[in-house]
């Protein structure tokens, strides 16, 4: 376990030095600093004198160093827009984000898991057909176009859900402000939740049942059935455990797009979230919050990466084991 | 009354453009304690056999026409949940690759715990109780600890016990074993093969054994079924199949057997191989392979014919009968 | 020798190719999509000829004319599907929006294959460390999706160089980003068939005969795993033309000026409020007729040709 955990702190580490780099040079070469603190009334001397100060005539390794210092302290500079500490500006969107992202994901798990598995058990039943012509035609109908959809439906035709925004929020144990505690918060989640489940639904569906399908193709689960053990504890326990492990390792692949896919959402529906605030950040050129926002969405990745390999190594006793050995 | 008879049994495998005939007309009977073996080559449709007595012939397999009776149960014509009760508990089954047959992701003991839950209502604590139980009986040491590990965490000819003990939990009146050895190193194999004898003679239970080889079949089973390309071909008391084999395909397979050749001597093989399920040959299906073969073979399939307590389909044998018949009666005459 | 030769024919033969053709013939829904997708190919190739517009006239923009609702509803004969809100006729932007999705959506797919297929044969032919290290950045790469890398890359660009910039390059930049990030579904793919193409006799032969490694590659290895590279082609295709959509959507990608399907229905979102809902729904369906056709021919390829396509 002890060797496992090093190995992706290392995988992890390395992540992050290329994404903290990639930051380093857009600060770097976007934003002069100097520029930004005396403005164009100083002289060429001022100027050189500061530059001399901040350390900005040092060596790219010794620049780099001290950047990579003060992101480990939490320090990415000020953004130029909002006056106020970058990170702080971005890990006050980070909720919303969050929670749309939850939401997105528990709705694809509750949904997807049983209808993969059903599509599974009777391929020829009606609904299984109608199921993967569904996701045929979902996995060719990009997320922004099922936004946009979703849109017109819901919020133009028959305005049932509000379309931008996030609405009312409430804050929870003083730590963040929530939208999932009351009606209208509730009401404006709705929307880009389901984008973001529709759009992720049908690569599961599709995943789950292909699994599932060779799964029960095997030898135990044919000693299942030989044991006369019941339907429901077959295609539950013993097959879909075992279709969980592919699943599982897709779903921290998928991790990436999801980050993607909620820069997307946002944007359209203008969710105050990470991703709507980078769009908007890459627009006004405000470099150390598109740097801040690089830098936090890599560190969620890593998280979410080994988080994913950890319930891997739960649910596969053959990880376990050759951890034990090692 | 018979323990399990079944009577012209024809399964079918359901293609898109055509059906394909696995099993032909095949009949037996099989008693309380009996031990009888089927034997052939791979592709003779003996696994399929096995599993179509539980009603388990994986798709697109469907049975045609025929019917298996447990004592007086149709097994035939049971629905799904009906199936289970037999399914573990009357009739359990163990498979060809141990390395398979046990779920990767599931402790041994929750695997043994839930074929006992799923029969008879106890409390969690009693079936562990029978499950280690079982396990000591089939000669697992520290089985305790083997209760709460993983499946591979043990070895081939471990897991094959593991199976036989859960196959024994429930008791069943018949066990049918498809190749319970070969997927095992040929030191385990006698190991695991006694272990089944004993077991079954102790409890008096029935053995359906499926094998290819008539070296394990003797040691074990009471009597013997040979088949070729779905059908029965011969049919009777071990020895006597053994040592008097009648149907030339039952003669090609003993003399393939490594032992029945001397050292450095080439050993002798079945020419040909058997014929898929879709170019199944007119008449004796033996027929392109069989070196006695005559205009006949090739048109007509052989009845059975019955000497004593075996049976077999040829017509040499038919022949050969009536020719010995034709002496004696003309002996008579005289 | 004779024996040897023998095994050095490829075993991928004519008479499989023309099984599966008549296979395809007998799939309606194959041909249906087959044929939608030609159609859709011989359009954008004829764009200039077939629109009823010349999009690069200055008179083509005509505010006059803006937000024209199709001529089955305005019964304004001019404009078939209607008119865009700078008053371009829609079909015409329509078809040469098409055109351009489709060409960056094959450009970058062929940067992809000539990568993934390269990487692909080296590792799988060279194994050992070099195998390993290039399946590791494969990992790596595809554990950051496409569009993750297309957004943040084509942001930073954009900032670096200004808009202005930006639009001229827009482009080739895009071919470039989709086409270099989505390799490594051909490597493995490649890679996979070559681990099992190089178990087979004829590859064996061919080096007991003295053929060197990069001919044994090139020659004898990569013509049988055509089937698997034709599959991940077709789907990478719309896979592409969907990134490529999905970032012009967001502002990253093609600029209205020059608008590909993904800019036209970015254009078109903000006036499906105000009830010109066609500016943005006919290219929508445009992209996913356009989307659906191509997974349909790539799922029916993957069936009938088989190859086990590398999972995760």
């Amino acid at each position: 376990m002890l060797v496992f955990l090093l190995r992706r702190l290392m995988q992890a580490c390395f992540v992050m030095i290329i994404i903290s780099v990639i930051s380093f040079a857009i600060q770097g070469k976007l934003g002069d600093p100097v520029q930004q603190m005396v403005g164009m009334s100083a002289s060429p001397a001022e100027r050189a004198q500061l530059r001399e100060e901040l350390g900005l005539n040092d060596s790219f390794i010794s620049q780099y160093w001290r950047f990579a210092k003060n992101v480990v302290h939490g320090d990415l500079g000020m953004s130029y827009y909002y006056k106020e500490p970058a990170l702080d500006v971005i890990l006050k969107k980070l909720p919303a984000t969050l929670e749309l992202a939850f939401c997105a994901i528990i709705l694809v798990i509750l949904v997807a898991t049983p209808c993969g598995v059903i599509a599974a058990i009777r391929p020829r039943h009606l609904f299984s057909r109608f199921l993967m012509i569904l996701s045929s035609i979902g996995l060719s109908v990009p997320v922004f176009i099922v936004a946009i959809f979703l849109v017109y439906l819901f919020s133009v035709k028959l305005n049932m859900a509000p379309s931008f925004g996030r609405g009312q929020t409430t804050e929870v144990l003083g730590l963040w402000n929530s939208g999932l505690f009351n009606k209208d918060g509730l009401s404006h989640l709705i929307l880009p939740s389901l984008t973001l489940t529709i759009a992720l639904m049908p690569v599961f569906v599709r995943l789950i049942r292909a699994e599932m399908m060779e799964v029960l193709q095997s030898e135990y689960i044919r000693f299942a059935w030989s044991k006369g053990l019941s339907a429901p504890r077959i295609y539950f326990l013993h097959a879909l455990k075992n279709t969980m492990l592919p699943i599982i390792t897709v779903g921290g692949i998928q991790a990436g797009t999801l980050i993607a896919y909620t820069i997307l959402t946002e944007t359209i529906f203008q969710w105050p979230g990470m991703g709507f605030l980078f769009m908007d950040a890459v627009s006004r050129v405000d470099t150390p919050l598109i740097s801040a926002y690089l830098i936090v969405v890599g560190g969620l990745f890593v998280i979410t990466n080994t988080l994913v390999d950890l319930i891997y190594g739960l649910v596969n006793p053959t990880v376990r084991l050759a951890s034990h050995g090692l | 009354m018979n323990l399990l008879s079944v009577s012209n049994l024809n399964v079918s495998f359901r293609l898109k453009h055509q059906d394909l005939a696995a099993l032909i007309d095949i009949s037996f009977t099989l008693n309380r304690g009996e031990r009888i073996a089927i034997v052939g080559e791979s592709g003779a449709g003996k696994s399929v056999l096995g599993f179509s007595i539980v009603n388990l012939i994986g798709k697109p397999g469907h049975i045609e026409s025929g019917s298996i009776k447990l004592e007086n149960k149709e097994l035939t014509t049971m629905n799904l949940r009906q199936l289970q009760e037999v399914r573990g508990k009357r009739i359990a089954m163990i498979f060809q690759d141990p390395m398979m047959t046990l779920n990767p992701v599931i402790t041994i003991g929750d695997q043994l715990v839930e074929t006992i839950r799923s029969h008879t209502k106890i409390s969690y604590k009693d079936a562990r109780n029978i499950a280690i139980e079982k396990l000591h009986h089939v000669q697992i040491s520290s089985a305790e600890k083997r209760f709460y590990q993983y499946p591979h965490e043990l070895s081939g000819g471990m897991r094959q016990r593991v199976i036989i003990a859960s196959v024994l939990l429930l008791n069943p009146d018949i066990i049918i074993a498809d190749e319970p050895t070969t997927a095992l190193d040929v030191t385990i194999q006698a190991e695991i093969l006694q272990l089944l004898l004993t077991i079954c003679r102790d409890n008096g239970v029935a053995l359906v054994l499926i094998s290819h080889d008539l070296g394990v079949v003797s040691k074990v089973a009471e009597r013997t079924l040979v088949m070729y390309a779905g059908r029965v071909v011969e049919e009777g008391p071990t020895l006597e199949i053994i040592n008097d084999p009648q149907h030339p395909y039952t003669q090609g397979l003993l003399n393939a057997l490594p032992q029945m050749t001397l050292p450095g001597q080439r050993l002798n093989q079945i020419k040909g191989n058997m014929p898929s399920l879709a170019e199944r040959p007119t008449g004796c299906a033996f027929h392109p392979r069989c070196p006695y073969a005559t205009p006949r073979c090739k048109q007509e399939q052989p009845g059975f014919i019955h000497s004593g307590e075996s049976s077999v389909a040829c017509f040499m044998v038919e022949d050969m009968l009536s020719e010995f018949a034709d002496q004696s009666d003309q002996e008579v005459n005289e | 020798m004779r024996h040897l030769k023998k095994d050095l024919i490829h075993p991928t033969s004519v008479s499989r190719w023309s099984h599966i053709w008549s296979g395809f013939i007998g799939d309606k829904l194959a041909v249906l999509s087959l044929v939608i997708f030609v159609f859709y190919c011989l359009f954008a190739l004829m764009a200039p000829l077939v629109a009823p517009f010349d999009i690069n006239d200055p008179a083509f923009m005509d505010l006059m004319n803006a937000e024209i609702a199709p001529s089955w509803i305005s019964n304004d004969s001019r404009f078939l599907l209607g008119t865009d809100a700078q008053g371009r006729d829609l079909l015409s932007v329509i078809l040469y929006g098409t055109r351009l999705s489709l060409t960056i959506g094959v450009c970058a797919v062929l940067i992809q294959a000539t990568l993934g297929i390269c990487i692909g044969l080296v590792a799988g032919y060279s194994g050992g460390r070099v195998d390993n290290f290039l399946m590791r950045c494969a990992d790596i790469q595809l554990s950051f999706s496409t569009m993750m890398v297309a957004i943040v890359f084509l942001a930073i660009f954009q900032s670096l160089f200004g808009i202005a910039m930006y639009q001229q390059l827009a482009m080739i930049i895009l071919i470039l980003v989709i086409g270099l990030t989505e390799w490594p579904l051909f490597a493995r793919t490649i890679r996979a068939s070559v681990l099992a193409e190089k178990q087979k006799e004829y590859v064996d032969a061919a080096r007991v005969m003295g053929i060197s490694s990069k001919r044994i590659m090139f020659r004898h290895i990569l013509p049988n795993t055509l089937s698997p590279v034709l599959v991940i082609f077709t789907v990478q295709i719309a896979n592409a033309i969907v990134a490529e959509a999905a970032l012009s959507f967001l502002g990253l990608g093609m600029p209205a000026t020059e608008p590909s399907l993904g800019s036209l229905i970015s254009a078109g979102f903000s006036y499906m409020f105000a009830g010109s809902w066609w500016i943005c729904v006919i290219p929508s369906l445009t992209l996913i007729v356009l989307i659906l056709v191509m997974n349909l021919l790539g799922d029916w390829l993957r069936d009938h040709l088989n190859p086990r396509v590398y999972k995760d």
